[in-house]
C-alpha cells in the first residue's frame, strides 16, 4: 500500500495583515507553520503504516524552505518526502496547483497512481479546499471529502464517515482514492528524538517543472484561470459605544435592556 | 510536455517491449523504473505519440490504456452564455442556499444584460414538479433537471460527471454553488474537469464591463470577492480567459428573495449517460444535537470567559427569555464544554442574526469572520482591549458573572 500525503507550509494566518498604503501583503515576521489540518491527514497515513506497513510519502509544493515541513513529517514516521519547487510554479491558482501536484505524484509513482492520497480538509491561508478534489480529477480516482473516521483492510477496502452539513454519511469503497481529512479523525503523534535525527539526515527529493514533466502552459501564473485583481483590507465595522461597567453592573444591564427594547426583543 | 494520449501503468508493465514494435511513430521507449532501478518499463513520448492507440492491443498484460484528453474553456469565450445556479437538494428538499444564490444571480443577470438567462441545475432521483416550480418562482428561467437513480444519494463522483456533462453541452458563462459540504467538494472537481477557475467562499459578486489585462478587450466579467488569510484580507478575483466563471458562496451570505409565482420558466429534462457511483452509501447519521444556530434570529454566544461548562446554564436561561439560540466560540468546543454544532467562526458556522450577544468572547479573527455580518452586536468582556469590541455596536467592559445574572433577573422581572 502506498499512501501519499500532501502537506502545505502556510503563514500563521492570524498574523497576516495588509499594508494600507501599498495594499500588499505584509508577510515579514510572520511565522511559517505546517497547515494544521494536514497533520491529521499525515496521522491517518501513519496509522496505515502501523497496520499494514504502508509506504508513506509526503509531498509539498512551495519554496525551498518548505523542506522543513517534509522533514517534520518524516520525523513522525513518513518514509520519503518530495518538495515540488521551482520558479515556473509561482503564482499558481488551485487548478495549476492541482495539476502540478498530480504530476509530481505521478512522477513519484513512475507515471502510475498511489493507492491513497490524503489531504487536510483545507489550508488555512487560502481556505479554498479545492486542491484535494482537483488532484482527484487529474489522477482520475474517486474523491471522498471531509473524512472524520477511516477504517481500512489490507486489501484496500475502506469504510469512512464523511461529514455533511447536517450529519455524516458512512461510505464504503475500494482504493485507489483521494480523501480530505478532518481533525476529528485523529490525534497527531509527536516526532521522536530518533525520528528527528533520521529525518535530519534523510534525502528530500526536489522536483522542478522538468522532473514532473509539466506542460509549461498549465503551471504557474500562465496555467491559472483565476487572476487576483485587487486585494484590500476588509471593511472594518468600527466599534460602536463602549462602556466601562467594571464598577457598576447596573449601568451594563440598563444599557443592554435599552438596546433590547429598541430592537423589540425585551 | 503535454499529457500523453496513452497511459502505461508501471505496476503492470513487465518490460517485454512488445509495444515498441506496435508503435508506428517511434513514440515508445524502454527506460529504467524510478521505483525499482532493476526493472525496465515502457515510456511514451507525448510529443511523438499520434494517439493511434495501436500499442494498446500489443500489450500482453493490458498495461496500456487510452487517455481521453478534453480541452475546452479557453476557446470561443463568446459561445458561453447564461448564468447558472446549482440547486442543491437533499431527499426532495432544496437547500436554502440555492434560493439565496438565485436571488443574487437575478441581480447578476440584470448587470450582464444582453439576453442573459438564469438557469438552475437540479440533480437527483424522483425529482418533483414542485421542486422545479419553486426554482422558477425563485427566478430561474430554465431548470435543467437530471433525474437518474445514480443521483439518488449524493455521491461526489457521479455529481461531478452530471454537472460537467451539462456544462460541456450548454456552455454557461457563470455558474454558482453553495459552499456547503456538497458544493465545496464536487464543484471543485467539476472546475478542474472543465479546466476553468473557481473562487471559493465569495462574499460579494458583481458583473461589470472590465478590460482584459491579457488581450486589452473589454469583457463582461464576474468580479468575485472573498476573504483570505482568516479574513484579514479581501481579494477580488476574476476568470478572464476561461469559461464558465465558477464561484461558491457560503449559506446566508446573500439574502433569499421573495418567490414570484408569476415568473415563468422552462423545465428541461436532461437524460445523461452517467458513470456508476464510485463509493457505496451504507448509512447516514444526522447530528444528534440538531440545533440550527445559522437560522436563529437572535444568538447568545459564550466563550472561554465563562470558565466552565456549568456556567452555560446562565446563557441558556437568557436565551430562553429572549427567544434566542445559544452559540459558542471555538475555545468552548475545544475545551469539550459543548458540541461543534453550536460553534461560530471560520471552522464553525457563519451566522448573521439580527442580534448577537457575546459573553466572554475575546474575538479571535476566526470568530469575528463568522459573525461580523450580524445586524447588531453586543459584547460583554472583562478585557477593555478585547478585539470583539472592534465590531460591537454596544461594548460592555465588565464582569460577566455579575452582569449576566443581573440581566437575567431584569428580564424575568419584566416578564412578570
Amino acid at each position: 500500500m502506498h499512501v501519499v500525503v500532501c502537506v502545505k507550509q502556510v503563514p500563521d494566518a492570524t498574523n497576516v495583515r495588509i499594508n494600507p498604503e501599498t495594499n500588499t501583503l505584509m508577510r515579514e515576521g510572520v511565522e511559517s507553520i505546517v497547515n494544521p489540518f494536514d497533520e491529521y491527514a499525515l496521522e491517518e497515513a501513519l496509522r496505515l503504516k502501523d497496520q499494514f506497513g504502508a509506504r508513506v510519502s509526503v509531498v509539498s509544493m512551495g519554496p525551498p524552505q518548505a523542506t522543513v515541513v517534509l522533514r517534520e513529517a518524516m520525523a513522525r514516521g513518513a518514509d520519503d518526502g518530495v518538495l515540488v519547487s521551482g520558479r515556473a510554479f509561482g503564482g499558481a491558482d488551485t487548478l495549476a496547483t492541482s495539476y502540478t501536484i498530480s504530476q509530481a505524484i505521478k512522477k513519484l509513482c513512475d507515471g502510475g497512481k498511489p493507492d491513497l492520497v490524503l489531504f487536510g480538509k483545507q489550508a488555512i491561508d487560502g481556505d479554498t479546499a479545492q486542491v484535494g478534489p482537483g488532484v482527484s480529477e487529474f489522477l482520475d480516482v474517486p474523491l471522498i471529502t471531509y473524512v472524520r473516521s477511516l477504517k481500512m483492510d489490507a486489501e484496500g477496502n475502506f469504510e469512512v464517515e464523511s461529514i455533511m452539513d447536517d450529519g455524516a454519511n458512512v461510505i464504503q469503497g475500494k482504493l485507489p482514492a483521494v480523501m480530505t481529512v478532518l481533525k476529528e479523525a485523529s490525534v497527531p503523534r509527536f516526532a521522536s528524538l530518533s525520528g528527528w535525527m533520521a529525518a535530519k539526515r534523510a534525502q528530500v527529493a526536489v522536483y522542478d517543472e522538468k522532473t514532473v514533466n509539466a506542460d509549461p502552459d498549465k503551471i504557474g501564473l500562465k496555467g491559472s484561470p483565476t487572476k487576483v485583481v485587487t486585494i484590500f483590507p476588509p471593511p472594518t465595522k468600527t466599534g460602536g459605544k463602549k462602556i466601562d461597567c467594571r464598577s457598576d453592573k447596573q449601568v451594563a444591564v440598563d444599557a443592554i435592556m435599552k438596546l433590547l427594547k429598541e430592537k423589540g426583543i425585551a | 510536455m503535454a499529457d500523453a494520449p496513452i497511459f502505461i501503468d508501471p505496476k503492470k508493465c513487465i518490460g517485454c517491449g512488445k509495444c515498441l514494435k506496435g508503435c508506428g511513430f517511434d513514440a515508445l521507449s524502454m527506460v529504467a523504473s524510478d521505483a525499482n532501478r532493476a526493472k525496465r518499463i515502457a515510456q511514451v513520448d507525448p510529443a511523438a505519440c499520434k494517439a493511434c492507440y495501436a500499442c494498446v492491443g500489443t500489450c500482453p498484460v493490458k498495461a496500456i490504456t487510452e487517455v481521453k484528453i478534453e480541452v475546452f474553456g479557453t476557446k470561443d469565450l463568446d459561445s458561453y452564455r447564461n448564468i447558472w445556479v446549482f440547486a442543491e437538494q437533499n431527499h426532495g428538499k432544496i437547500a436554502d442556499v440555492a434560493f439565496e444564490l438565485l436571488a443574487k444571480a437575478k441581480t447578476l443577470q440584470k448587470q450582464r444584460g444582453d439576453g442573459c438567462k438564469l438557469a438552475a441545475v437540479l440533480l437527483g432521483h424522483n425529482l418533483t414538479d414542485e421542486m422545479c416550480q419553486s426554482l422558477i418562482a425563485g427566478g430561474a428561467d430554465i431548470v435543467y433537471k437530471v433525474d437518474d437513480p445514480n443521483l439518488d444519494n449524493y455521491e461526489a463522483n457521479v455529481y461531478v460527471d452530471a454537472c460537467s456533462q451539462l456544462i460541456v453541452k450548454h456552455k454557461p458563462e457563470v455558474i454558482l454553488a453553495g459552499a456547503t459540504a456538497v458544493g465545496r467538494a464536487f464543484f471543485a472537481r467539476v472546475a478542474v474537469k472543465v479546466r476553468t477557475g473557481l473562487t471559493a467562499d465569495c462574499t460579494q459578486l458583481k458583473v461589470e464591463s472590465t478590460k482584459n489585462k491579457d488581450t486589452g478587450v473589454m469583457q463582461m466579467l464576474l468580479h468575485q470577492t472573498r476573504p483570505a488569510f482568516g479574513g484579514n484580507i479581501m481579494a477580488t478575483i476574476m476568470t478572464p480567459n476561461h469559461r464558465p466563471q465558477m464561484a461558491t458562496v457560503r449559506p446566508r451570505v446573500f439574502k433569499r428573495g421573495t418567490p414570484d409565482p408569476k415568473h415563468s420558466g422552462e423545465v428541461i429534462a436532461e437524460v445523461l449517460k452517467l458513470i456508476a457511483p464510485q463509493t457505496r452509501l451504507v448509512s447516514s447519521v444526522r447530528n444528534a444535537d440538531d440545533v440550527d444556530i445559522a437560522g436563529a434570529e437572535i444568538l447568545v454566544s459564550g466563550g472561554r470567559g465563562l470558565k466552565k461548562a456549568e456556567n452555560f446554564e446562565m446563557l441558556f436561561k437568557l436565551a430562553k427569555l429572549i427567544g434566542a439560540e445559544v452559540a459558542v466560540s471555538r475555545a468552548v468546543v475545544d475545551a469539550g464544554w459543548c458540541t461543534a454544532s453550536r460553534q461560530v467562526g471560520q471552522t464553525g458556522k457563519t451566522v448573521c442574526p439580527k442580534l448577537y450577544l457575546a459573553f466572554g468572547i475575546s474575538g479571535a479573527i476566526q470568530h469575528l469572520e463568522g459573525m461580523r455580518a450580524s445586524d447588531t452586536i453586543i459584547a460583554v468582556n472583562s478585557d477593555p482591549n478585547a478585539p470583539i469590541f472592534g465590531v460591537a455596536d454596544l461594548g460592555i467592559v465588565g464582569d460577566l458573572f455579575e452582569i449576566l445574572p443581573a440581566l437575567v433577573a431584569a428580564l424575568e422581572q419584566q416578564k412578570q
